[in-house]
């Protein structure tokens, strides 16, 4: 190990959120997750990192492809995995969350992988059990491993391997207001460098961003020829309450990302979304299917950035004082 | 701190590492691939390979594969593994530093292995300190020396330190162990 690379501990037994992780910290997590990248496409799809250690899936929230990559992330550590869900469980008969961790943990879990639609409730996980939590959606708060992967992407994608987003326009369209990933993905856009706009209609990016540090635009038309990356989230019509728009014509009129809109923007521009698409509402088929969309490699790099968290808030448990580590 | 061997040492040794090697893959039909453990190990194949010519090269990275993930500090730095070559029925030359426990090379072989099935694996090291805790047997030696347990020897070599030499000193009271 060189000098310079034995001075970086990464001391973090959690993971709950990118807002108070350093910019070292998030670079050493999607270094790592570069290493990981390849037990994919071997023969034996596995590492014995995590091997006899136990990693449960706890989602009071429903959720395919962040639980399937979590799920799967773990399997690949040789961990053993359990999948607990909300419905059914005890939790309808009135227990707190609290004690269902606790119930969990005492089945000898080692990591628990918490999604919930309340904000902070990895956070009280995390004062509450002596194993790692990591969060994989708390409400409108924070979802990093989505915003982790997206950076991850970003680094690849625009060949910056040091991951340092200097100089970079990414915007971010759609519903912020209601958007975790929205949250985590400033918090780490910004540590990395990156100037973020949020764009979309008044009532889903309120102009109370801007204490954030981002730029916030109600025009997309106005803005697209700066845009380096453009993430476009989904409406989530699950979350939306009161009538945010007028009407989801319109939304896609004045703010999807079209084959049109996509011409006027930077010939390299890179454009992601999060998933589940809604074709031809936030983004038209053809601008998800072209080459500038990086969002089925978005997914693949989901698995390798949830290998790399797992295998880091684990690890961190088990730091002694001295941080020995001998041959 | 003692110097066992300099730049023209080092050169020597992998001079007669060389021949020894090219000697065998001369003699041998199937194809070879020279791979190097990370982060010393590397650069030393990659030396090795452009003495003896090869069909394949690459790299492991065993931080995955240690047996000693939980049992001490925080976890080692994960970098890439890269074996871009179908590995069933190829012959892999495994090139470390220093070899002491052989835990290290264990734990290179099965990373290996979860690749395919080479045809057959051979160790070169340019140190063997002994202290072995695995019935591991190097077949190309550049140096053997006799060491005791709070000893550490240590292979440095460019780029990836300032100059090429070995090394042995006491372990210090708080070592920096390398994984």
């Amino acid at each position: 190990m060189t000098a310079a690379a034995s001075k970086y501990v990464w001391s973090h037994k959690h993971l709950l959120g990118l807002e108070h992780l350093t910019a070292e910290d998030i670079r050493f997590i999607l270094q790592t997750a570069r290493g990981f990248e390849g037990v994919s496409t071997r023969s034996v799809k596995k590492v014995p990192a995590l091997r006899g250690k136990v990693v449960v899936n706890l989602f009071f929230e429903p959720s395919t492809r962040t639980k399937s990559s979590f799920y799967l992330a773990a399997s690949r550590l040789s961990a053993d995995t359990l999948d607990f869900s909300a419905s059914g469980s005890s939790l309808s008969k009135g227990e707190t969350v609290v004690d269902t961790a606790r119930n969990i943990e005492a089945m000898g879990v080692d990591v628990i992988v918490v999604r919930h639609k309340q904000s902070g409730v990895p956070q009280l996980l995390a004062e509450s059990v002596a194993c790692s939590v990591v969060n994989a959606g708390d409400g409108a708060h924070e979802h990093p491993t989505q915003a982790l992967l997206d950076m991850y992407t970003m680094g690849q994608r625009l060949n910056r391997p040091d991951f340092d987003f200097s100089g970079l326009n990414v915007a971010i369209v759609g519903d912020i207001a209601h958007s975790r990933v929205a949250r985590s993905n400033i918090h780490g856009l910004q540590k990395l460098g990156a100037n973020v706009l949020l764009v979309g209609p008044p009532t889903l990016v309120p102009r109370t961003f801007e204490a954030l540090g981002c730029e916030v635009h109600h025009d997309l038309d106005a803005v697209l020829s700066r845009i380096d990356v453009a993430n476009m989230l989904r409406v989530q019509f699950e979350r939306i309450t009161s009538q945010a728009f007028p009407s989801v014509r319109e939304y896609a009129t004045v703010f999807g990302l079209s084959a049109p809109r996509l011409a006027k923007m930077k010939k390299d521009v890179l454009v992601m979304h999060p998933g589940p698409i809604n074709r031809g509402l936030e983004i038209e088929s053809a601008v998800a299917d072209g080459p500038n969309s990086a969002i089925l490699q978005q997914v693949a790099n989901g698995l390798a950035v949830r290998m790399a968290v797992l295998f880091l808030v684990h690890g961190a448990q088990y730091m002694n004082a001295e941080g020995e580590n001998d041959e | 701190m003692k110097v066992l061997a300099d730049e023209t040492q080092i050169a020597t040794l992998m001079d007669r590492l060389a021949k020894e090697f090219g000697a065998e893959v001369e003699a041998s039909d199937a194809p070879w691939a020279i791979v190097g453990i990370r982060s010393r190990g590397d650069v030393l194949a990659q030396r090795l390979a452009r003495r003896v010519k090869v069909e394949y090269s690459g790299n492991v990275d065993i931080a995955l594969y240690r047996d000693d993930l939980s049992e001490v500090g925080p976890q080692p730095i994960v970098r890439t593994t890269e074996i871009d070559f179908p590995i069933d029925g190829v012959n892999i030359l495994l090139v470390d530093d220093v070899l002491m426990t052989g835990r290290s090379v264990r734990a290179a072989i099965q990373s290996l292995i979860d690749f395919g099935r080479p045809r057959k694996i051979k160790l070169m090291v340019l140190v063997d300190r002994g202290g072995r805790e695995l019935p591991i047997a190097p077949d190309y030696v550049g140096q053997r020396v006799n060491t005791e347990p709070d000893q550490l020897v240590e292979v440095r070599i460019t780029p990836t330190d300032p100059d090429d030499e070995i090394v042995m000193f006491k372990r210090p009271r708080k070592a920096e162990g390398r994984p």
